[in-house]
């Protein structure tokens, strides 16, 4: 595809440090303009502008526009408040919402430069990204969050009313705390839509309570003789969305309750994405800020003083300090998925022999069909896995470092050199593997038969622990569940162990 | 389609409600920090909020997460010095250099969560510990003290308000009103006998009659009088209600042996609490710092709360030094006198009747208000049965013993009967 060239103009846009509605207007014309000739497809862009404290309170409310009243977020706005008021953390230039049409906060504080940063970053480079991420596209949906989150907001403000706040904040308490376990990984779930939810709420309140009621249908089995049917596990397969269990089968939940429960399972659901494409997402939109902006420049629109103002703070975004140096916390998601989106438009457009030997497909290919390919069928793990090149390990000084705790040493298993590179790309790669990341925990059996209680199997990997907290989120569970709930960890070789077990004694009065 | 919308002036404080929830939440450890902290600020403190910090394990948000140990094999950046197979000595626990995965579980989690409490907050905090009713903590007690000021002038009072300048004002313009038709109709009479003596003689009969009428205008004229009660002007005063300005607090309290830290904590509360309701009153306050064993010192307020001294109790030496401070520097009518004594009942057995007398006769008719507080659980000692005979006699004395914080409230609830209508 050929660049169209804007018509040449000796006007430059406007200069000032201080941001005007004119000025965002005429920065962002001409950011849409480039941008759509890079060929980037995005939602519809709604940009507002907001102070300081309310991009506080997006903080608080996990970024999003509307949110349920939860202690957590009052907790998360405290610190944020804390932190900016003390200068000891800025607030982050941008938040941008995977809903349709896009919204991108702007903070009244930024200056112009900034305010034009923030633009080419979260509403072309971020928007794009929502729109044609697959994990997005099966995961989300963009078109009815903001109504579903009112719809979460107005029905849990109605719960609080009708149940008390306490008992409301019980259970999202224990809700929260199991959240990274509400949501599918493969299944694909129905799309939201606020007037179906309205509408099928009371019917399926009705519905999952008389399921229950069949569950537990206690007629005495006369002719069951113990020993002679073999013991059925319930549900039959392990079930990893630990929420949508307790939605569909806790026993004791009233029907709003399992509706709140539905609630921050869909939620938690609409965030999967996210945790899974950080490094994609953010290098995507690191790369397209940094790739609009100066093509703006090379059009002569823009000055130099904004040019020397905006690649301070790009380069400050995308820096990666090394192992030994104070601030260092890991990978810089932004650093190396902006270094690996730049290194494949390098390989398509100006490929070594080593790019030739590791990257056959895509060295010398366009580079937007081969950008377009990457961001719409990756996610971290497999992005990873796929497109870091030996360049990027080099640049990066990338090693790996091994720990057994049965070790008295940690050894270097792998470091950015030929023997290493394979080595190096599979670590990192698993590193971003959510289901690596988190703890594999299932529900393994139900005893119908016997006192209901509930049992959750960890499957181990690389033989690690499960944390401190452990405990805690087990008497959550109990909560929820109603009944004993116990943890078995499976280790690798096959032996499974007790781990815990939270007991309830009391069975709750029906009413 | 794009749109850019402002949302600077859309709903602030969104967060409101997750912070009260937070608030609510936590009350218990806000609570214990909100005591410490009173613990170590001034009495006169109380128009700041308050960095509140809460052990972080408290409010935890717990997740099931991989702990520590097992097989960690991890990627990191900026590799200076290794080679493939090198063995390194583990870093010492938390240190630079590990994975995120696994520090996020040890490392930062330990500090405390900080946060600022804003003044309300603090208050509503603070009021909660003395137990203090809802209608108290928002509608103040204000004394009223009447002073008189000029309101314009009215048409009726006493002759020693009578308005001079105002009054005959008013006379003239009555008289101008009055006399100037009589007037001008007398000139026009003047004339026209000038003019038919002229044309017909002195005697004529039209100048005669003339003549009669001018005479009776004139009459007329001199009838109107000078000044009429109706001119009267007086000057007007009006009495308005003035909040007195300054008040002086005397905080007296025995610091003998006995009286522990935790009682000195309660007592400070007091002292907290009369100041609050003082300040909202008064515009400027002094604090007077009194304590006492067998004799007493005016000192400042950290030697107040924070020394301690042993012996035995002369209360009255107390007293006594209350009635000079105020004799000396609080002559009555300028200065509003509050007193509030803390103390845990001891007392020399002949001392107590002295201290009654003193304060019945000496302090009591100069002190809007004098308050004490006996912190103390066991039974009531000879001092507060001295003190007791004076509640009938004082209206502006009250007592209470008190074995915690929520007991003081009661102590004050006799000032706003008297205040609050």
């Amino acid at each position: 595809m050929k660049l169209e060239r804007a018509p040449m103009r000796s006007e430059k846009l406007p200069a000032a440090s201080e941001w005007t509605f004119e000025a965002i207007d005429q920065y962002h014309t001409e950011i849409a303009r480039v941008a759509t000739n890079f060929g980037l497809d995005t939602y519809p862009n709604q940009i507002e502008i907001i102070t300081a404290e309310q991009m506080m309170d997006a903080y608080a409310s996990v970024g999003m526009p509307v949110n349920y009243h939860h202690w957590s977020f009052g907790k998360q706005f405290l610190s944020t408040e804390k932190g900016y008021r003390r200068g000891q953390m800025g607030l982050a230039y941008e938040i941008v919402i995977n809903s349709n049409p896009c919204i991108a906060y702007l903070m009244e504080e930024n200056t112009l430069t900034m305010q034009a940063l923030v633009i080419a970053h979260a509403a072309y480079g971020h928007n794009s990204f929502f729109k044609g991420n697959y994990l997005f596209q099966t995961w989300t949906n963009a078109d009815a969050i903001v109504d579903y989150l009112l719809f979460a907001r107005n029905y849990i403000a109605e719960c609080e009313q009708r149940y008390g706040e306490e008992d409301v904040e019980l259970l999202l308490d224990s809700c929260h705390a199991l959240m990274n376990l509400g949501v599918d990984r493969y299944k694909r779930p129905p799309k939201l839509s606020l007037a179906k939810e309205q509408l099928r709420q009371t019917e399926r309140a009705e519905y999952l309570q008389s399921q229950v009621n069949q569950l537990w249908r206690t007629l005495p089995l006369q002719d069951a003789k113990p020993g002679t049917t073999p013991e059925r596990r319930f549900p039959l397969e392990q079930e990893e969305n630990l929420l949508y269990f307790v939605e569909k089968h806790a026993p004791l939940l009233e029907p709003w309750q399992r509706e709140v429960v539905r609630i921050v399972r869909k939620i938690a659901q609409y965030f999967f994405p996210q945790r899974q494409t950080q490094v994609m997402n953010e290098g995507w939109a690191c790369f397209w800020h940094y790739t609009l902006i100066n093509q703006l420049y090379d059009e002569d629109l823009l000055s130099d003083s904004f040019m020397l103002e905006f690649l301070q703070s790009h380069t400050n975004v995308v820096y990666q300090p090394a192992y030994h140096e104070r601030w260092y916390n890991g990978i810089n998601p932004y650093a190396l998925g902006y270094a690996m989106w730049q290194d494949i438009r390098r390989i398509c457009e100006d490929p070594t022999d080593e790019d030739r030997a590791w990257f056959p497909d895509i060295a010398g290919s366009d580079w937007r069909e081969t950008f377009d390919f990457a961001m719409r069928n990756f996610k971290d793990e497999s992005f990873v896995a796929q497109y870091l090149s030996p360049k990027v390990m080099r640049d990066f000084r990338l090693f790996a470092i091994l720990d057994d705790e049965h070790e008295a040493k940690l050894k270097v298993s792998a470091i950015h050199d030929d023997s290493g590179y394979q080595r190096v790309r599979e670590i990192l790669s698993e590193q971003y593997n959510l289901g690596s990341r988190e703890p594999n925990i299932q529900v393994w059996n139900v005893d119908l038969r016997g006192d209901r209680s509930l049992t959750l199997r960890h499957q181990q990997y690389h033989k690690r622990p499960l944390g401190t907290s452990t405990d805690e989120v087990m008497k959550h569970m109990a909560r929820l569940w109603g009944f004993t709930v116990r943890l078995e960890t499976a280790q690798d070789d096959g032996t499974v162990e007790l781990l815990q077990e939270s007991r309830i004694e009391k069975r709750r009065a029906h009413n | 389609m794009t749109r850019i919308i402002d949302r600077r002036f859309d709903s602030k404080k969104k967060s409101a409600v997750n912070r009260q929830r937070f608030m609510r939440r936590f009350k218990q450890q806000i609570r214990r920090a909100v005591s410490d902290a009173i613990h170590n600020r001034s009495i006169r403190d109380l128009d700041n909020g308050e960095h509140i910090s809460i052990p972080a394990k408290d409010l935890s948000e717990p997740h099931f997460q991989h702990g520590r140990g097992g097989v960690w094999e991890q990627i990191f950046s900026g590799n200076d010095q290794f080679a493939s197979g090198d063995l390194i000595n583990r870093p010492p626990t938390g240190g630079g250099g590990r994975g995120q995965g696994k520090a996020s579980n040890q490392g930062e989690g330990e500090d405390d969560f900080v946060f600022h409490l804003s003044r309300e907050e603090f208050l509503d905090i603070f009021f909660d510990d003395l137990a203090l009713p809802n209608l108290v903590r928002t509608q103040l007690a204000r004394v009223t003290d009447y002073k008189t000021q000029r309101a314009g002038f009215t048409s009726d009072g006493s002759p020693a308000n009578i308005n001079i300048v105002r009054s005959m004002r008013g006379a003239l313009g009555r008289r101008l009103a009055l006399g100037s038709p009589l007037g001008a109709r007398l000139r026009e009479l003047q004339q026209e006998l000038e003019r038919i003596v002229e044309a017909s003689g002195e005697d004529c009969d039209e100048a005669v009659e003339l003549r009669e009428e001018i005479a009776r205008l004139r009459l007329r004229i001199e009838a109107i009088p000078f000044v009429d009660s109706f001119d009267l002007r007086f000057n007007n005063r009006i009495k308005v209600p003035r909040p007195t300005t300054q008040a002086v607090m005397f905080c007296v309290m025995d610091v003998s042996g006995s009286m522990d830290e935790e009682k000195k904590a309660t007592a400070k509360r007091f002292f907290m609490l009369l100041y609050l309701f003082l300040n909202r009153t008064y515009e400027h306050i002094d604090v007077v710092f009194i304590r006492h064993h067998t004799v007493a010192k005016e000192v400042d307020e950290e030697e107040f709360f924070h020394s301690r001294e042993s012996g035995g109790t002369v209360v009255s030496s107390a007293l006594n030094l209350m009635r000079d401070v105020i004799q000396d520097r609080y002559a009555h009518g300028n200065w509003n006198i509050y007193g509030a004594q803390a103390s845990d009942g001891d007392n020399w057995d002949n001392d107590s009747p002295i201290c009654h007398d003193v304060l019945g006769s000496r302090i009591l008719p100069f002190c809007q208000y004098f308050a004490y507080i006996e912190i103390t659980p066991g039974e009531p000692q000879n001092l507060w049965r001295e003190y007791q005979k004076l509640i009938g006699m004082h209206s502006n004395f009250a007592m209470q013993r008190i074995e915690e914080p929520a007991d003081i409230f009661p102590v004050f609830r006799e000032l706003f009967k008297k205040t609050l209508v």
